[in-house]
């Protein structure tokens, strides 16, 4: 067990765990932050997607030791009123189905979206395939990409 | 008009205080997303009072309405399309609703299943006939106020109005005096045409939950002092526990206790979704979910094989047959057991003859793998069980069903048993099977605390209850003027058979035979997304095209040929679909997907099945891009009648068409020595976002007929549509799922 200070959705939290405890299992069961998703714990499908600083991260592969005061961005913190442009396409277009997977593609796609404000197709398609949508609403996603890099560089 | 007759019982009178219920703040948030603040606030004020109208509904004294969604939502969006149904017949303005999930309650909501495509079909007649009772309420507590009589009382987005005297009142008004009016014995239903939310499109309840991340599903549910649970089950089918040794792992870090558990004891008598052959399991408990997914790997547990056995079921007993079984036996038993326990289903005019007059004959074969349903939230149930009743929470398509499992294994009545759903991660028929609450509950009651069981991805995939592994071998003869002259299909699976008889091509032609037969495994199987149609729609619809062109005919049209002759002329008595309607769907594609034009660079692949009473048919238009196939679009026509929330009903439709796809084209479970050979998403395939089609344009046939099926028609077709535009890609016929596996491509 060691003690952790953590800087996440821009607050600091203190956890005392397991050095080797990923940064899922401690958002999950510790911080209550429920929104990243279990999936597979394998970093294939992509369900447990946080911002480390700018950059999407499979949260499931991360140990929390390894975070260090790097700033961690959850689905919960992604915006105040869950008014970001990727929230805001997303609810637009009406795109999930059962919705599990969807906080993961959100984080993958406003990522995406900081680095390349105005992805192609190509580039959406290269980096959303690491997130499974086991509904297949990957049609609706890159309608919601598009429409989210559109209110970006309208406001 | 339609007049009904009303079946709901007497309504409770329920006052409760605001902010009671726990899911109000659901409809809050919803709205506060979606108006400006100053708008929800104004709407948003919450009554002081509630009054339960009938179990469907609550009317807040400033009008607000809290509607019940009664089934379990697994992504089919019924949580907002049940409730838009009982809103439109009480004629509010659906602004002012805030929807609920109801708890299980067989008195008061019939059928709280998700299965069968069936939640709006059946559900139809009850929601309507819930919010047009509220309605017909309401209006006689205005009569009464205002001393005029019922009929000339009209509403309006949760409005009375008395035309003659120019009286108005919002219904939160009148639903203190409308709870005491006499339930009406009859009631009016709307015209469609006098339809105002339902065919409007109305965006998902939970979505502003969903893209905030709020806790909604199953795995994200906690409680106080709420421990975590994982079993280890049986590494394969046909293998039992031996033994194991839990003494190191209860001193690992957080571990509470390890121990076997009897999920199944053989005195219990299973139903058909406790569906598992992995009675006794180990369990390891603890306080969270890292350190008991590390002890979990570290158990040391022994197993055996088992020896033939008989499950008892309600009502039946199934034989579990001893073995470690393989794929590749399963597929020589595909190839070689129809000819021995083939049985005739169905048999019109006299195929024999025909076959043995034949100038030429037309026989093609066509297999399908196991498959796992991988939703995305793997199995999991939260159980807090006392000595006198038991509490759950979780994802289940079948808590009714399950309701009694779990009263029956705790030894506690169905009244003392709570089951509550939550939102869940996906469900594609998995969910029906819930052996899972069993497992949370007996381990709550053992451990005398609440307890949340959490299945890991492996646990998920590598104990299944598949989709069967099956076969179908087409046999079509033809005269020496290439007519077809008989039709023959014999088709089986392990465990069960996929054959549908009477669906067409049966009724369409003279001499036409279908033959079915199923050998036993030890592997569980059950429903997956379509059960059955999900492989024999895609093998029957391959086999049409290759019949086509050797016709020289065109696709479309002579399905549309046949279909005439079974509308007008049709052959045997009981054919199970509507040949107008299945020609309906064709045409409409034929037309949108510009069938006759010029598609140059584009392979076509066209399909159309009947499924869960409706009708579907898809065109698929496919190019090749370095070698590899690529979907540039689908055009999809739908016959579910009435459409009660069109663009979630196209997505719907969507989700189906790219899970078809998938399935179709890259996913399969095989078996080693009775062990699942896939346990996560590295080794097994599903279709990601680079492989999705680039573009679905989706119509639907406007009738008035009253709604069918629709999570599952449109998945069955596109596997015949994948097929067949593979072939005008690559000059290769398809016959093996997956297409793109190594079986497949092996030929």
């Amino acid at each position: 067990m060691a003690t952790y200070n953590l800087n996440i959705n821009g607050k600091s939290a203190q956890v005392d765990v397991d050095p080797a405890t990923p940064l899922l299992w401690v958002l999950r069961d510790h911080l209550k932050l429920v929104g990243t998703k279990y999936g597979c714990g394998i970093a294939q499908c992509g369900a447990c997607t946080v911002h480390i600083g700018d950059g999407a991260v499979r949260s499931c592969q991360i140990p929390v030791s390894s975070v260090g005061e790097q700033p961690i961005t959850t689905i919960e913190g992604l915006s105040e009123n869950g008014d970001h442009p990727v929230q805001q396409a997303w609810m637009e277009v009406d795109v999930y189905q059962c919705g599990y997977c969807q906080a993961g593609q959100i984080m993958q796609a406003s990522a995406l979206l900081k680095n390349n404000p105005n992805p192609s197709d190509e580039e959406i398609e290269a980096t959303m395939s690491g997130n499974i949508c086991r509904c297949g609403t990957y049609t609706r996603i890159r309608k919601a990409i598009r429409l989210a890099a559109e209110k970006s560089q309208n406001s | 008009m339609t007049l009904i007759r009303t079946k709901i019982g007497r309504r409770s009178f329920i006052k409760s205080s605001a902010l009671a219920g726990g899911g109000l703040m659901l409809g809050f948030s919803w709205l506060a997303a979606c108006k400006t603040e100053a708008e929800a606030e104004a709407i948003l004020q919450m009554p002081d009072e509630w009054f339960e109208i009938n179990g469907f509904l609550k009317i807040g004294d400033n009008g607000v309405v809290t509607i019940m969604s009664p089934n379990p939502e697994i992504g089919q969006n019924v949580k907002t399309s049940m409730p838009m149904i009982v809103a439109e017949e009480l004629d509010v303005d659906w602004n002012n609703v805030i929807v609920e999930q109801a708890p299980l309650n067989t008195e008061v909501f019939t059928r709280q299943l998700a299965g069968g495509s069936q939640s709006i079909r059946q559900g139809w007649q009850s929601l309507r006939m819930a919010g047009a009772t509220a309605r017909q309420m309401l209006i006689g507590a205005a009569a009464q106020a205002w001393g005029v009589p019922a009929e000339v009382i009209t509403t309006n987005a949760g409005q009375l109005k008395h035309e003659g005297s120019g009286k108005t009142a919002g219904y939160g008004e009148m639903a203190a005096a409308a709870v005491n009016v006499e339930v009406p014995e009859e009631v009016k239903l709307k015209e469609v045409s006098e339809f105002k939310i339902i065919g409007t499109s109305r965006k998902n309840v939970d979505g502003p939950k969903i893209v905030t991340g709020q806790p909604l599903y199953g795995l994200d549910y906690h409680e106080e002092g709420m421990l975590i649970a994982m079993i280890e089950h049986p590494p394969a089918f046909g293998m039992k526990l031996k033994s194991f040794d839990g003494e190191a792992v209860k001193a690992m870090p957080g571990i509470k206790d390890v121990f076997s558990m009897e999920v199944y004891p053989d005195d219990y008598t299973k139903i058909w979704s406790d569906a598992t052959v992995f009675d006794e399991l180990v369990v390891v408990v603890g306080t969270s979910t890292w350190e008991v997914m590390n002890a979990k790997k570290a158990l040391k547990a022994q197993w055996e094989p088992f020896g033939e056995y008989k499950d008892a079921y309600e009502g039946r007993e199934q034989v579990v047959p001893a073995g470690l079984e393989n794929t590749t036996e399963h597929y020589n038993k595909l190839e070689t057991m129809g000819a021995k326990l083939a049985k005739v289903v169905r048999k019109d005019g006299d195929p024999e003859a025909a076959f043995k007059n034949a100038a030429k004959v037309l026989e093609r074969t066509y297999t399908c793998p196991y498959l796992a349903h991988n939703t995305m939230e793997p199995m999991n149930f939260f159980a807090h069980v006392t000595d006198n009743d038991a509490k759950l929470v979780g994802p289940i398509q079948t808590p009714e069903f399950m309701e009694k499992s779990v009263s029956q294994r705790l030894g506690l009545p169905l009244e003392k048993i709570d089951i509550q759903m939550t939102r869940q991660g996906g469900g594609f028929g998995r969910r029906l099977y819930g052996h899972f609450l069993v497992e949370a509950a007996v381990i709550s009651k053992k451990m005398n605390a609440p307890v949340k069981l959490v299945y890991t991805r492996e646990d998920d995939m590598s104990y299944g209850v598949y989709r069967p592994t099956y076969v179908a071998t087409y046999k079509a003869a033809f005269d020496e003027n290439n007519n077809l002259t008989a039709f023959h299909v014999r088709a089986g699976g392990i465990p069960e058979s996929p054959i549908y008889e009477n669906r067409f091509p049966a009724g369409a032609i003279d001499n036409y035979l279908a033959e079915s037969w199923e050998v036993g495994s030890n592997i569980s199987t059950g429903a997956f997304r379509a059960p059955r149609s999900n492989f024999i729609a895609g093998a029957e619809q391959a086999f049409l095209d290759e019949v086509a062109e050797e016709m020289g005919k065109d696709p479309i049209d002579m399905r549309l040929e046949w279909l005439g002759k079974a509308a007008n002329n049709p052959v045997g008595e009981k054919n199970d679909y509507d040949a107008s309607r299945y020609a309906g769907v064709l045409k409409l594609v034929k037309e949108k997907s510009n069938w006759s034009g010029d598609q140059s660079g584009q392979h076509r692949g066209v399909s159309a099945y009947y499924c869960h009473n409706s009708y579907v048919a898809q065109v698929l238009d496919m190019s090749m891009q370095s070698g590899k196939p690529v979907i540039d679009k689908v055009t999809c026509a739908i016959d579910c009648g009435i459409v009660v929330n069109p663009d979630a009903a196209v997505n719907m439709a969507e989700g189906g068409i790219v899970d078809g796809i998938g399935h179709a084209m890259y996913s399969e479970m095989t078996f080693k020595e009775g062990e699942p050979q896939q346990s996560n998403f590295d080794r097994y395939r599903l279709i990601r976002h680079n492989e999705a089609p680039k573009a679905i344009d989706v119509h639907f046939v406007e009738n008035e007929i009253d709604p069918t099926g629709l999570g599952e028609p449109p998945f069955p077709p596109i596997m015949g549509a994948v097929a067949n535009a593979l072939y005008r890609a690559t000059g290769q016929r398809h016959y093996h799922q997956p297409f793109m596996g190594e079986r497949a491509l092996k030929g």
